[in-house]
């Protein structure tokens, strides 16, 4: 059985990340970051392959038997950087004889070996079933846009591919054309140049430089334009006392603290008889469930509208108008504007060290397992052998390996295609 | 234990049922075949050829486990070809014309030596029923026969209608008569049931066919056989000639479209897409000005050619019509005009994976009844309805075919979890494991298993054992051997002269270096016979991928040996969402691997899946 290993706490608040290994080679991949694993636990400085410090983290190991998945397991409780656990799961995927826990593998592991019984695992499955969600939204939000209009790019054509391939070695009595290969390494070779963009991180960078979206949302006329107006420092939106003023969302984008950040400006949230409005709100209420954080800003503190994810903000507006509890501003004297940035910035830097570095760094071995396979697959094709099946399993084993990323293909998109493209049938 | 008539009957002697009756009462079962005549026993009643990619692979694993159908197709083989020679061992797939004439007798040869194994002829009409339990047949003649298990192997019999133009009438194959009680009994079990079609093209009589004119494709110089145990050709050897349609062939059925069966209308049953008619063909592709036509004699006695790739129903004369515009076909005369014929199916979600339904026990479906079409995939699943109807019936474990282990087992889980949509045939590209699935390897990923489930008779396991001997001495002579990398460069082959040395068995993982290379450098392999040669390069060829599937394989065997108990509710678990509890009611897997090809499946509710069926276990 593989030896897997994944960050283990959730999306938090704690200044500590947990990287739970479990499995055979548990131990030993914990050696060889921290040189040698204490028995039970202490504390040990992990070092990278160049021999860079990584972190200095607490060990905590657990015999077979005896760990939650019943296999023997090493935790390492890091600091909580984003850096740290980028660096230490990047180390751990580099290493080789380990993989990256799917969803909900470890519980399947405590289940499988006994340490589990059926009330436990219904409690479990709701927590797995986030897990898995909470990847999926992470991997739509980092695959939105113009690069998950990439990855469908991937997709269609490493389908092509596979068919004109599977076409030549299914229907090799029939009317398929015979060389497919110009074709194929054509495909190949433009889905790889993408995809080393994006494992190099050049894309990720892309879109760090656009930043964050939060967006400010909330009741009309509870000030959110005025808030808007106060975090870029100029009037952006225009204000009035006049309910249902902002109609179509407001995009701002300014430096919040260091971090790019794009805020967004929404209609404010209530029922209405006005055609134009009541299509403002309805964008308003999509652009912010779309967003990486949303700023509630009410009057009272159980005023908050939509249904406040576990990140978002709760913001008690206009304090100039009376003191109160917990995070108050006001937009117009300035009061708990810094407060604001400090949380919200706190915030975005936990998402950012959460679940979407793992997913990143993932997302990268994927990227950079399939792109060895379609290498070895094109030296095939260039090299002429003729062992159609040797390069057609090659691209399998690419596809497999991403298909979190474009989506799994089933034998019966690639015999779609084939029996789109070609008169099969004698 | 009651005493029954027979332990198993089999109901119709097509593929299907001939591999099953020979399955059932290899292992021991007494069995009886019921078909309305002898004579149409082993009656190929579409084109005249057996195997061909991926179909090649599932005759050699019937062949494996001692079935009859490799044997039978090399006795009446008159022209045979490799599929795929140049590309690699694994998908390559062997193929032969065959006599029909050899194939019939040959088949019924069989049969009849079958020791426990009783023809009878005659109409089933119904079935008898103790319960649920299907219990015997009752036969036109009002006579009644009891047994253990019931396999029914009916093909298109079930309210098959056939098509030529706008004429249509019930039927089977052309001249049988559809079982229309037998389709009631059927109705009243309240099976998912859907309607498909097929088609044939019209046949020639080849004494009219301008051969001279026409391109000619022979017989392979060193034929390759289906049967592990054939050692050369029976039946004198022909060519199948080649020709095209052309522009005024399609223009003749364009005019003609609205008078199809199909484009008329007349049609509801879902065709195959990668055996489309002529009329499809020239419809959705229509730049293409010409379409190959393979014209394959059928038999060495018989003048009947079978013009493969312009199957149709087009009325008659429009026919000839077109017919008579190909190259080389100007005068020719059709015996038999093409016909679609539309069938019923069931929807073999409903069965286990020993092709029992799950709702009727004791009775056990095989071949086109369950969706699919050729008669290698009948075949197979004849063999698989045979061995667990006979095992069932002296009360031992289901044989059970996996994904790892054959085409066999890709088909079955196929169709028992995803069901069809369109006629089911095989392809190489189902197979995951399509490496180690090689049609040259059958032998030794089957036959050690089906000796031990009692279905290999003492002729094979004697010639299977002596060649597992001189593999493994081959293996290990070759593993003592010693090279060099310059010694295996110096060869031709692509390596760096200054690498590590290695076993010939290592090194025959290379691609180009093979037993000529290796015998430059150490002459005591030419003591290997040819034929151990073969398998181990082609073992070695694909070591290095097998090894890296091994993951994937672990991980499927895995969630194979967690099984979902029969009754198990999956109404009762909490947390499945009501979507997955539909889909898994009608897919009704009986393992955790199953339960995880069905689409939408999530990490979560395999878990609870688990976790119930080990509750349910320890309960019960």
């Amino acid at each position: 059985m593989d030896t897997i290993f994944a960050l283990a706490t959730a999306q938090g608040r704690a200044g500590v990340a947990v990287v739970r290994i479990s499995g055979r080679l548990a131990v030993d991949a914990a050696s060889r970051l921290a040189g040698d694993v204490p028995a039970q636990r202490g504390v040990r400085r992990l070092v990278g392959p160049d021999g860079v410090l990584l972190d200095e983290a607490l060990i905590l190991r657990f015999a077979a038997g005896h760990s939650f998945t019943g296999e023997e397991v090493v935790e390492l409780h890091l600091h909580g950087s984003p850096a740290v656990v980028a660096a230490v799961l990047r180390t751990l995927g580099d290493m080789g004889d380990l993989r990256q826990a799917e969803a909900g593998e470890f519980t399947r592991r405590a289940l499988e070996n006994g340490r589990l019984d059926l009330a436990e695992v219904e409690g479990l499955a709701d927590l797995i079933d986030a897990e898995t969600e909470g990847q999926r939204r992470q991997a739509m939000r980092v695959f939105s846009g113009a690069l998950g209009a990439l990855a469908d790019g991937w997709r269609q054509r490493l389908i092509r591919a596979a068919a004109l391939l599977e076409a030549t070695i299914d229907f090799a009595d029939e009317d398929v054309p015979v060389d497919v290969t110009p074709e194929v390494m054509e495909l190949l070779g433009s889905v790889m140049d993408e995809m080393r963009r994006e494992a190099a991180g050049v894309g990720m960078a892309e879109r760090l430089r656009q930043g964050f979206e939060v967006a400010i949302i909330g009741a009309p006329n509870v000030g959110k334009s005025t808030l808007l107006n106060r975090l870029a420092g100029r009037d952006v939106a225009i204000t009035s006392d006049i309910a249902g003023t902002t109609r179509d969302v407001i995009e701002v984008q300014m430096d919040l603290a260091g971090l790019p950040v794009t805020v967004l400006d929404t209609a404010g949230l209530r029922e209405t008889a006005d055609h134009v409005e009541g299509l403002g709100v309805a964008r308003a209420r999509e652009r912010a469930a779309g967003a990486d954080l949303r700023i509630h800003l009410v009057l009272n503190a159980d005023d908050a509208e939509a249904p406040a994810g576990p990140d978002d903000l709760i913001v008690q507006a206009k304090a100039d108008l009376g003191a109160v509890d917990g995070l108050a501003i006001s937009g117009k004297t300035g009061e708990g504007i810094d407060a604001l940035i400090a949380a919200v910035r706190e915030r975005l830097q936990e998402k950012v060290a959460g679940i979407g570095i793992a997913m990143r760094e993932r997302h990268r071995i994927a990227m950079e397992r399939a792109l060895g396979d379609m290498e070895t697959a094109l030296q095939g094709l260039r090299d002429g052998h003729g062992m159609a099946d040797l390069i057609a399993e090659d691209l399998r084993s690419a596809m497999r390996a991403v298909d979190s990323i474009v989506g799994r293909v089933d034998v019966e998109q690639v015999l779609d295609e084939i029996f789109a493209s070609f008169c099969i049938g004698k | 234990m009651k005493h029954h008539d027979y332990d198993v009957i089999v109901i119709g002697g097509g593929h299907a049922g001939a591999e099953a009756a020979h399955a059932s009462a290899r292992m021991g079962a007494r069995t009886a075949l019921v078909t309305l005549t002898r004579a149409s026993i082993g009656v190929m009643s579409c084109n005249p050829a057996i195997g061909g990619l991926g179909k090649g692979h599932l005759v050699r694993e019937i062949d494996a486990l001692d079935g009859v159908m490799g044997r039978v197709a090399d006795k009446a083989g008159i022209q045979f070809r490799l599929l795929n020679r140049k590309k690699g061992p694994a998908v390559q797939g062997p193929r032969a014309q065959s006599d029909r004439q050899i194939y019939k007798t040959e088949m019924q040869k069989e049969l009849a030596a079958a020791p426990a194994l009783t023809i009878l002829e005659g109409e089933a009409t119904d079935l008898i029923m103790d319960g649920s339990r299907v219990s015997g047949i009752a036969m036109r003649d009002g006579s009644q026969i009891s047994a253990g298990a019931v396999i029914l192997t009916t093909g298109t019999f079930l309210r098959g209608v056939i098509h030529i133009g706008d004429v249509s009438r019930p039927g089977g194959r052309m001249g049988d008569d559809p079982s229309v009680k037998m389709a009631e009994r059927l109705d009243s079990f309240g099976l998912p049931l859907g309607r498909l079609k097929t088609g044939t093209p019209p046949r020639l009589d080849g004494r009219t066919i301008t051969w001279d004119k026409l391109e000619s494709q022979p017989s392979d110089e060193d034929p390759v056989l289906f049967s592990f145990l054939s050692k050369g050709v029976y039946a004198p050897q022909i060519a199948c000639g080649i020709t095209h349609t052309n522009e005024r062939t399609h223009e003749i059925i364009r005019a003609n479209l609205g008078r199809s069966a199909m484009y008329g209308g007349h049609i509801e049953g879902v065709g195959p897409r990668y055996c489309p008619s002529i009329e499809d063909k020239i419809v959705r592709f229509a730049d293409k000005t010409s379409h190959q036509i393979f014209l394959e004699p059928e038999g060495v006695n018989d003048h009947t050619v079978y013009p493969n790739g312009i199957s149709t129903s087009l009325p008659e004369e429009v026919q000839a019509d077109y017919v008579h515009s190909i190259e080389g076909l100007e005068n020719a005369v059709i015996l038999q005009p093409g016909y679609a014929i539309e069938y019923d199916y069931v929807d073999p979600r409903a069965l286990r994976a020993t092709l029992e339904l799950r709702d009727v026990p004791g009775l056990y479906l095989a071949g086109q009844i369950n969706g699919t079409t050729g008669y290698e995939e009948a075949a197979a699943q004849g063999l698989v309805a045979g061995l667990n109807a006979a095992a069932a019936t002296r009360g031992n474990d289901p044989i059970t075919f996996s994904r790892r282990n054959s085409y066999i087992g890709v088909m079955i889980d196929d169709l028992i979890t995803r069901g069809v949509s369109e006629p089911y045939r095989m392809f190489t590209s189902r197979a995951e494991f399509r490496l180690s699935l090689r049609a040259d390897n059958a032998d030794q990923r089957l036959t050690g298993w089906g000796r031990d489930f009692g279905c290999v008779g003492e002729t094979r396991w004697a010639a299977f054992s002596d060649k597992q001997e001189r593999l493994v001495a081959a293996r290990e002579k070759l593993s003592t051997i010693m090279l060099t990398a310059r010694d295996i460069a110096a060869q031709g082959i692509q390596l760096n002269p200054d690498g590590p040395r290695r076993s010939a068995l290592d090194a025959l993982a290379l691609n180009d270096f093979g037993f000529e290379q290796l015998q430059m450098l150490d002459d005591s392999v030419t003591a290997i016979p040819a034929e151990i040669r073969d398998q181990v390069k082609k073992d070695a060829l694909y070591a290095h991928y097998i090894a890296r599937q091994e993951r994937d394989i672990a991980a499927m065997e895995r969630d194979e040996q967690h099984d979902i108990p029969d009754d198990l509710d999956f109404g009762t678990i909490r947390g499945l969402s009501h979507e997955l509890v539909t889909k898994l009611n009608r897919a009704r897997p009986a393992t955790v691997a199953q339960a995880g090809r069905i689409e939408g499946m999530t990490p979560a509710a395999l878990m609870l899946l688990i976790g119930a069926s080990k509750k349910q276990k320890q309960a019960g």
